[in-house]
């Protein structure tokens, strides 16, 4: 076969390896990396979810914390004790001491805005807050906790202020808190390399210091909160998240939004996706590359693989054909024998009449040649020798033409002249088992393309299994060439024993036989189905038991690129 | 030594007449038969001593017309002459009862002899057979 043909295999089996070896790693890989990236992706939102959630707590529970101190001392003290500044002092201090310093101060306001007592680090007794934001909302609100400003002491602070009301006065008793203390609540929150969070007011203002400057995000966290709808009156939707494009970074990012202070201030986590997700990106980046690597090794095996398999498919196929030329020569070896009986007799017979003329002529020179017409007689005696001799030369000379190695090139044969040739071959046989060999031969059979001496093996076999099927009792062989349809059909038919339908679809299996052992190799069928098909040509049986069997072959015509026959060009078609 | 009378049985033709001559020309008695029935027929009308016939025959085979003959003729002797080897087809002849087996082509001595030996035997049968009748 070709050696296209073997490239041809050797890449459908390279692509098959790869094909049946990447689909389910590619499937896995893809399933399970997203499957995994999902439910890290979702858990790793849950965590900051959880964390952000803790968080906003803890400020509101911070911030509630405070004002009830303030309104304990308040309702408990009563404004006589808050007005004196040792008595204010003394709360003061416990409160430090019970709070590690989150009040910086404590002041009494009366109802002009006017501090008239204060403790702490500032010397702000007499200050005037009645123009302090503040201080308005106070009064319509009872309890007020500021946004952090820089006020009067121009540090970043803010305050807890609470109404007090005390025989038709109203007083407002504020605290400041450690603006450092607060700031440590949130500050603390840092995950990987972008995560930080912080908390912004109404206006986007800082309530805390963010660990990195993102001044630069301010408008677009307005506009993200507002989308949000998390500044818009008190829905409590505690903990959203949105991944959206940092236009200050241009990386993706999590947010992670809470409104906290009654939703007067917003707690805000953000981080870079690829950092909050980089253990799964590493992941990712690992799985590539090792789906990378055994791609590459996949490829490099089937490479290897599928060529080292093709040669050694070639080289059975190789071993195969040997083996074949070498069964059909046995096979023809066998037939060679089956005939050999028939023409041992054929050989010698016209020997033995050979040998019995010499005898006769030596009888009569003993006699005396010109004794009688004993001079007449011995001279018709050399003649019988003469064409007894040339009979001789006929058989064998038919048996070298059969017998000559067998040449598997295909050629263009007349199909007439070797059925000719081969009916005469066995027509000895055929005449001592009673069989009675007939050809209709049809005269427009054009050439067919096949090796004649394999050919000549086929026919010779079918002959034979015909003569042989018929043996004690004979019968007749009929063997009828018809061109139909662009076919060459040879059918060779007998009378014979015919053959079981139970034997039909094995026949042409090797080492069938149904004959006794020793008699048959059981090759000869399948020879003849192996050489047939490897002319492209077809091979058919019908039989029915004690009436006869029919072989038909129907062979390929010869296309015009193929030789002709030397012999059958010589001798032409004609019958 | 008395003339023999031999039937010769082939299917070759021209082997039959030149044998045939051979043994005319030694005294003997030939007839020629080119087929098992031709030979049968002249055994009807013909007393041959001995039967040389070919085993592998067109038509009726050699085997086929030697239990023939040993039916109807029991004491008439046979010789088998065949074109090539085969044990089973001697055994079975010997079995039917011939008196020899010999391969073509044969030397026309050895052929001689061993029709001489067979006529012997026959005669001695016969004579042992026309003892018995007069005894009993």
């Amino acid at each position: 076969m070709s050696n296209h043909y073997y490239h041809g295999l050797a890449k459908s089996m390279m692509f098959t390896i790869i094909l049946v070896s990447f689909t389910p790693l590619l499937i896995i890989a893809l399933l399970a990396g997203y499957q995994y990236s999902v439910a890290y992706k979702g858990k790793v939102v849950a965590h900051l979810r959880e964390l952000v959630l803790k968080h906003d707590q803890n400020v509101d529970s911070y911030l509630k914390e405070k004002i009830a101190e303030i309104q304990v001392l308040a309702d408990v003290e009563g404004i006589a004790n808050l007005k004196s500044e040792v008595r204010l002092e003394a709360l003061h201090n416990s409160l430090l001491r019970h709070h590690r310093g989150d009040f910086v101060d404590l002041g009494l306001v009366n109802s002009k805005g006017i501090q008239v007592a204060y403790v702490g680090p500032f010397n702000l007794r007499g200050a005037n807050y009645a123009e302090a934001e503040w201080f308005k909302n106070v009064q319509e609100r009872q309890v007020y906790v500021s946004d952090v400003f820089l006020g009067l002491r121009g540090v970043p602070h803010f305050i807890i202020a609470v109404l007090i009301e005390s025989k038709g006065e109203k007083w407002v008793l504020r605290t400041t808190l450690d603006f450092i203390m607060f700031n440590k609540l949130v500050e603390d929150i840092r995950i990987g390399e972008t995560g930080l969070a912080f908390i912004i007011n109404r206006n986007g203002e800082f309530q805390t210091t963010p660990r990195k400057d993102i001044i630069k995000e301010v408008p677009f966290l307005k506009e993200l909160a507002a989308g949000k709808n998390e500044f818009s009156g008190f829905v409590q939707r505690r903990g959203s998240i949105s991944m959206e494009t940092n236009p200050a970074t241009g990386q993706e990012t999590i947010f992670v939004i809470s409104p906290i202070k009654n939703g007067n201030w917003l707690m805000i986590y953000q981080q870079d996706v690829s950092d909050a997700f980089s253990d799964l990106n590493q992941a990712r980046n690992i799985a590539a590359v090792v789906l990378l690597l055994g791609g590459i090794a996949i490829i490099a095996m089937a490479y290897l693989m599928s060529k080292r398999m093709a040669r050694k498919v070639e080289l059975s196929d190789l071993e195969k054909d040997m083996m074949n030329e070498q069964v059909i020569e046995a096979g023809k070896l066998a037939s060679v024998g089956e005939l050999a009986a028939g023409i041992a007799h054929e050989i010698n017979n016209p020997v033995a009449i050979m040998v019995e003329e010499a005898g006769w002529i030596q009888d009569l020179l003993e006699e005396g040649l010109y004794v009688d017409d004993n001079e007449r007689e011995v001279s018709r005696a050399l003649n019988q020798i003469r064409s007894q001799g040339t009979r001789c030369k006929d058989i064998t000379h038919k048996l070298l033409s059969f017998a000559h190695k067998i040449d598997p090139t295909i050629i263009r044969v007349c199909l007439n002249d070797l059925i000719h040739e081969m009916a005469e071959l066995c027509e000895q046989r055929a005449k001592y088992a009673n069989v009675n060999i007939e050809t209709s031969l049809a005269d427009n059979l054009p050439e067919v393309a096949a090796s004649p001496s394999e050919l000549q093996q086929v026919l010779l076999n079918l002959i034979n299994n015909a003569i042989d099927s018929m043996d004690p009792g004979g019968g007749e062989l009929d063997i009828a060439t018809r061109f139909e349809n662009g076919v060459v059909s040879v059918s060779i038919s007998d009378t014979g024993c015919g053959i079981a339908k139970s034997n039909l679809s094995r026949i042409f299996d090797p080492f069938f036989t149904t004959k006794p052992v020793g008699k048959g190799t059981g090759l000869g069928l399948s020879i003849i189905y192996g050489i047939v098909s490897k002319m492209k040509g077809e091979i058919t049986v019908k039989s029915a038991l004690e009436k006869g069997t029919v072989f038909t072959l129907k062979l390929p015509l010869a296309g015009l690129e193929l030789e002709q026959d030397e012999k059958s060009a010589n001798s032409g078609c004609v019958l | 030594m008395c003339s023999i009378k031999v039937l010769l049985v082939d299917d070759e033709g021209d082997f039959l007449r030149t044998l045939g001559k051979r043994l005319s020309k030694r005294g003997n008695v030939v007839e020629l038969a080119g087929s098992g029935e031709q030979a049968l027929c002249l055994l009807e009308r013909f007393e041959a001593d001995v039967v040389l016939l070919d085993v592998k025959m067109p038509g009726m085979d050699g085997l086929t017309l030697l239990s023939l003959i040993k039916q109807k003729w029991p004491l008439i002797e046979a010789i088998m002459l065949t074109g090539h080897a085969s044990v089973e087809v001697a055994i079975r002849g010997m079995e039917l009862g011939a008196f020899d087996y010999m391969m073509k082509p044969v030397k026309f001595e050895k052929l001689y002899y061993k029709l001489e030996d067979a006529f012997r035997r026959k005669m001695h049968q016969e004579e042992r057979i026309m003892a018995m009748v007069k005894n009993g």
